[in-house]
């Protein structure tokens, strides 16, 4: 009975060929839409700073952060920060211990990456 | 697995020295920030692009100059808390890791300062 199965048994993750699952390709997405809200957080405060000191100033932030770049990093910032939200509450729901089971978890993968599309698209129509 | 008593391995609050106070630290700010990010996204997004006077316009009042500072102090908290987890990860050179520690805290304060102290002047100055 030992032998049965030999062959197609499930293999311990071998690390430089093994396929990561997309939960985990996500997982790692997190931290890289955290760690690139950083140019975000720059730009606000450059926005708001600059708002402060002088119209002159506050001018030439607004042109720039709404320049053809400046939109495109914004529109960036603007899905990573509702991919982030939307994951984050997801992690906030594995953190108090559910939501482990395979099934919810490939579903809340999809669940997560459409719902930051639209909210980013919401989003967008709200402030135009 | 050393041979340490329960107590040698909680003493000093564990291997970070702070317990668990970064990890609820993070959980704390970010739920804080489920409320508090549409309620900064939107009025900032709406005076972006319509230059100064849009942007004295929404800060000039009580309700969304707190709702920015809150947003801001919050956010810049999270997001020092966050980049500390990843320099702690990727960065193993202690005197590297010691020293963009050091810098990451600071940033995030000082850009929270300087974030919380334009809203004020503008809700201030009108």
């Amino acid at each position: 009975m030992a032998d049965v199965n030999r062959g197609n048994r499930p293999l311990s993750p071998h690390l430089q060929i093994y396929r990561l699952p997309m939960t985990a390709k996500l997982s790692i997405l997190h931290r890289i839409t955290g760690a690139g809200m950083t140019l975000g957080a720059l730009l606000v405060v450059w926005r708001l700073v600059a708002g402060a000191v002088s119209p002159e100033a506050s001018a030439t932030a607004d042109a720039w952060i709404t320049s053809w770049l400046g939109n495109l990093v914004m529109l960036g910032c603007l899905w990573a920060l509702m991919y982030h939200a939307l994951n984050g509450m997801r992690h906030l729901w594995w953190d108090i211990g559910r939501g482990f089971d395979l099934q919810f978890t490939e579903k809340a993968n999809y669940a997560v990456l459409g719902g930051s599309v639209v909210l980013t698209l919401l989003v967008v129509i709200l402030i135009r | 697995m050393a041979f340490k008593t329960d107590y040698a391995r909680v003493h000093g609050l564990g291997s970070a020295h702070e317990g668990a106070g970064h990890w609820w630290g993070q959980r704390l700010s970010s739920i804080a920030l489920i409320l508090l990010t549409p309620l900064f996204v939107i009025p900032f997004g709406r005076a972006l692009g319509n230059g100064h006077e849009a942007l004295v316009a929404t800060y000039s009042g009580w309700g969304h100059a707190f709702v920015a500072v809150a947003f801001i102090l919050v956010a810049c908290w999270h997001l020092g808390q966050g980049l500390q987890v990843v320099i702690e990860d990727y960065v193993p050179q202690k005197g590297l890791r010691t020293g963009l520690l050091v810098a990451n805290t600071l940033v995030a304060w000082a850009l929270a300062a300087a974030g919380v102290l334009a809203v004020a002047t503008i809700l201030f100055r009108g």
